[in-house]
């Protein structure tokens, strides 16, 4: 349902990242090296030429036009969270080839090697302006940041360990939807995050989810539109059925900025729209309001 | 209902051929006014063993075949024959009553249940109406207001599958049609009355399971439930949909093959050539297979029931762990 994310036309450059957070930095998926020393980018939106180290200091995002760049878990995590206070947690759940399907291994085989990420999510624990969170990250460059066993199975893990720790949780979707490759497995992960979520809610907890360019079909469709609090990011892809697929079946015009942020807003889908520098700022001061006194409300 | 025979399916045709055959020698031994009736029974025999045999080994794609046959027996038609005294209960209380998607009041045998299905038309007309059985987000608004009301009045709630998938449209979106099904699914997880879900024909992906989770899920033999549908993953795999019957085979979507993977707890039988060949008999045994599967479950300690299910959709990944 999804292929228009996937049969995009635009080709990723990646380059070495390793999961240390010093380095995740210099990473440059996404942007489109316009000289082959990757010192000068284009802009996707405006065609601005823009200095990557520029690029990269403002937080992928255009100084010109403020076109949101797609970042890597790594990259975010890094500029999100209080400096060392990332903590992963459940790095060792990876993706099997549980139905022998077609080709599953070896494009899994690739993309460890071309992203040397294990999975299409990161989780674990950190701080954010001081305030203990528990956090899962995806990262689109792993199959379209789509969700198989592994990925469902990372983020019940780190809803499960919120609602055990008494931790908030906010989630970074960034997805084509359910990965295909392991067939009904996948969507199960829809009811398993859900309902893993849930835990959450029963513990009062609060769970904030972001969206970023893109989150599409089955995870939107489950836990990423299950926030108390949902944010997106500006100008991001946001839907459960993709364009080609509106368009094939009932052959509407789709108007301009359809699914995207601002659409959303509009529609009232979403709480509120971030840009990225000021995501951090805006994720502690949610926090700093959730954040429980000591048995007060509840003896 | 007879089967009308101008929709059988491809691979049906060396049966259809033989049962033409027994017509023509049957009406031609009525002319002619001769006994031919140990010619017909053989070829009758014939026919029934060459129906077995290609029902019994039917392709992925040909059970997808079966499940989108027009003349499959729908929601309201196993309402008529399974349920008693159906009061249809409409909208979500929002936007407006979404006819893709028919739930309410009805006793099975003698005890009380909220029902839920998604209704395709039995004709052009009809499919118009209903959309092809494709909810927009009231429909499952809709769904999660009966659930809800069926906890308060300790109902038990049960669910018939039949969608292609939660409709891709420009309003669906603008509605939240992602926010729906992701709020059906998440209420059906903590639902405090017993849930049984039945998969009788098309299980497409997020907007099958939106009204797809449950304690006891059973399932068709000739019913699908996927990810995707056959086609979309061909068209994004090998961009070639007509590769649909290779895509069939490898998503693992018949009902054997989530039966190994416990996602689903029960195959129910069809009848031979499939469940339009004798709808009421395929009533039946749903029904038959319904009250077992609820029994089991009815007297449940909701608590024990949520934790149940709680660890039934837990433990239906498969991944590695080093």
């Amino acid at each position: 349902m999804f292929k228009d994310l996937f049969r995009s036309k635009q080709k990723y450059v990646t380059i070495r990242q390793r999961e240390v957070p010093e380095s995740a930095l210099h990473a440059t998926e996404t942007v489109k090296k316009e000289l082959p020393d990757g010192l000068w980018v284009k802009c996707e939106k405006c065609n601005q030429m823009i200095y990557h180290k520029d690029l990269v200091k403002n937080l992928k995002v255009c100084p010109k036009c403020q076109y949101h760049f797609r970042i890597g878990a790594w990259e975010r995590i890094n500029y999100l969270l209080d400096p060392g206070s990332f903590q992963e947690l459940f790095a060792n759940i990876t993706s099997g080839d549980p139905i022998n399907f077609p080709g599953y291994r070896e494009k899994l085989e690739q993309v460890r090697k071309a992203t040397e990420l294990k999975e299409g999510v990161v989780t674990g624990v950190g701080k954010i302006g001081g305030v203990p969170l528990a956090l899962g990250v995806m990262d689109f460059r792993f199959i379209g940041g789509s969700m198989g066993s592994a990925v469902g199975e990372k983020l019940v893990r780190i809803f499960e360990y919120a609602a055990e720790h008494e931790l908030p949780v906010v989630t970074f979707a960034v997805s084509g939807g359910a990965r295909m490759h392991e067939g009904i497995l996948s969507l199960m992960q829809m009811a398993a995050t859900c309902q893993a979520l849930s835990r959450v809610a029963e513990k009062g907890l609060l769970y904030i989810s972001v969206l970023t360019d893109p989150t599409t079909g089955g995870v939107f469709a489950s836990f990423a539109s299950q926030g108390d609090i949902i944010i997106a990011e500006p100008g991001a892809l946001i839907g459960f059925a993709g364009a080609r697929v509106i368009q094939q079946t009932t052959r509407q015009t789709l108007p301009p900025g359809f699914q995207r942020s601002e659409f959303l807003l509009e529609h009232g889908m979403i709480d509120l729209i971030v840009n990225r520098k000021e995501l951090r700022n805006t994720l502690a001061r949610l926090l700093r309001y959730h954040q429980r006194r000591k048995r007060v409300i509840n003896q | 209902m007879k089967n009308g025979s101008k929709y059988s399916l491809d691979f049906e045709r060396p049966l259809k051929e033989l049962e033409k055959r027994i017509e023509e020698i049957r009406l031609f031994a009525e002319e002619k006014q001769i006994d031919m009736s140990e010619e017909i029974a053989r070829i009758e025999e014939k026919a029934r063993s060459l129906k077995v045999e290609i029902f019994k080994n039917l392709t992925p794609w040909q059970k997808v075949q079966i499940a989108r046959h027009p003349k499959r027996p729908t929601f309201l038609e196993y309402i008529e024959l399974i349920f008693d005294g159906f009061i249809e209960l409409h909208g979500d209380r929002l936007y407006r009553d979404d006819p893709a998607l028919v739930g309410g009041l009805a006793y099975l045998a003698d005890i009380p249940v909220t029902i839920l299905g998604h209704q395709k038309g039995r004709d052009t007309k009809e499919n118009i109406y209903r959309n092809f059985g494709m909810p927009h987000p009231e429909g499952y608004r809709k769904a999660i207001r009966l659930m809800k009301q069926a906890e308060k009045f300790g109902r038990p709630i049960i669910t018939f599958v039949d969608v292609a998938g939660a409709y891709p449209g420009k309003e669906a979106e603008e509605r939240g049609q992602g926010e729906a099904v992701a709020k059906a699914i998440m209420e059906m997880t903590v639902l405090k009355v017993p849930i049984v879900v039945v998969i009788t024909g098309e299980g497409g992906s997020g907007g099958a399971l939106a009204i797809g989770v449950g304690d006891r899920i059973l399932m068709l033999e000739n019913a699908y439930y996927s990810v995707i549908s056959p086609e979309g993953c061909a068209s994004i795999l090998w961009k070639d949909a007509s590769r649909a019957a290779e895509a069939a085979e490898a998503l693992r979507i018949t009902a054997e093959d989530l039966l190994a993977v416990e996602v689903i707890d029960e195959i129910i039988p069809e009848p031979l050539g499939g469940a339009h060949t004798n709808p009421e008999e395929m009533a039946g045994t749903i029904k038959e297979r319904i009250l077992e599967n609820l029994n089991a479950i009815i007297d449940l300690d909701p608590n024990e029931l949520l934790t149940k299910r709680y660890q039934k959709f837990r433990r239906l990944g498969r991944y590695v762990e080093e």
